[in-house]
């Protein structure tokens, strides 16, 4: 099941209703562009250098309200700056901002997990800003079946 | 509604050794996106922001928003220098503020 029957639920029924901001075509265009101005708003104008991230996760989920996700980073012959910070950013969340993560510092490497709701099928990515002013990201799909942020309270 | 806490730390930790640290905590991580069955929108009530400090100095800290799911977990990395006192602080909507302390042996 995708976004898709559930936006048709939402209509008839008083006690099944559920509004999702950020879902009519509009808004989708809307949170498309402020994805990318979330994403520039962390990097502003940093290096992007490759190969330093990598975003874990299930690419296909049963629940969106628990995602289990591991950010791994690692020093490269390119690039062996240490870590600023790290933060993941969603696609099509109601709020694109998804967890904002600052580690030791004096590192150049670390694995760091967490667990995440997704709202629907979507992008994720993960960023981290180095000391040199250099950042890097990996970006992945994810599909989801049962979506979080959605349902009322019982 | 008492608040729980789960630490996990390695045993016998060996100066110099890189040591992951898990914690987590109960709380509803409420989005203010859903809607009561009565229709009312539920306010948001999140953490929103976590830190970890050994002897006063941050060695792990994040910022939560509402896409962290309830009883936020993080793991993260910690090279085990010295022994100390390790914080941990929580932070969200409404006041809410919770500590735990637990003291770190480094051989």
């Amino acid at each position: 099941m995708t976004t898709q029957p559930l936006r048709s639920q939402a209509v008839p029924s008083k006690d099944a209703q559920v509004t999702l901001p950020g879902h009519s075509p509009d808004a989708d265009r809307q949170s498309a562009s402020s994805y990318e101005e979330a994403i520039r708003r962390f990097t502003g104008a940093r290096v992007l250098i490759p190969g330093r991230i990598k975003l874990n996760i299930a690419v296909l989920i049963d629940n969106g309200n628990t995602v289990p996700i591991s950010i791994v980073v690692i020093p490269t012959p390119d690039s062996l700056s240490n870590i600023e910070s790290i933060a993941v950013f969603s696609e099509r969340n109601p709020q694109h901002e998804v967890i904002l993560l600052t580690v030791e510092p004096g590192h150049s490497s670390t694995e760091v997990a967490s667990r995440i709701r997704l709202a629907t099928s979507q992008k994720l990515i993960a960023i981290a800003n180095f000391e040199d002013n250099t950042c890097c990201s990996d970006e992945v799909d994810v599909i989801v079946t049962l979506a979080a942020c959605l349902e009322g309270d019982g | 509604m008492s608040i729980q806490t789960l630490i996990d730390l390695p045993q016998n930790i060996k100066r110099g050794a890189l040591i992951r640290i898990r914690v987590s905590i109960s709380h509803p991580m409420e989005t203010g996106y859903r809607r009561s069955s009565e229709g009312e929108r539920l306010s948001r009530n999140i953490i929103k922001r976590f830190s970890c400090m050994l002897n006063g100095a941050s060695i792990f800290s994040a910022d939560l928003y509402p896409a962290v799911s309830a009883n936020p977990y993080f793991s993260f990395q910690h090279r085990a220098a010295r022994s100390g006192e390790l914080t941990f602080l929580w932070e969200g909507d409404g006041g809410f503020k919770h500590v735990e302390r637990v003291f770190m042996s480094v051989q």
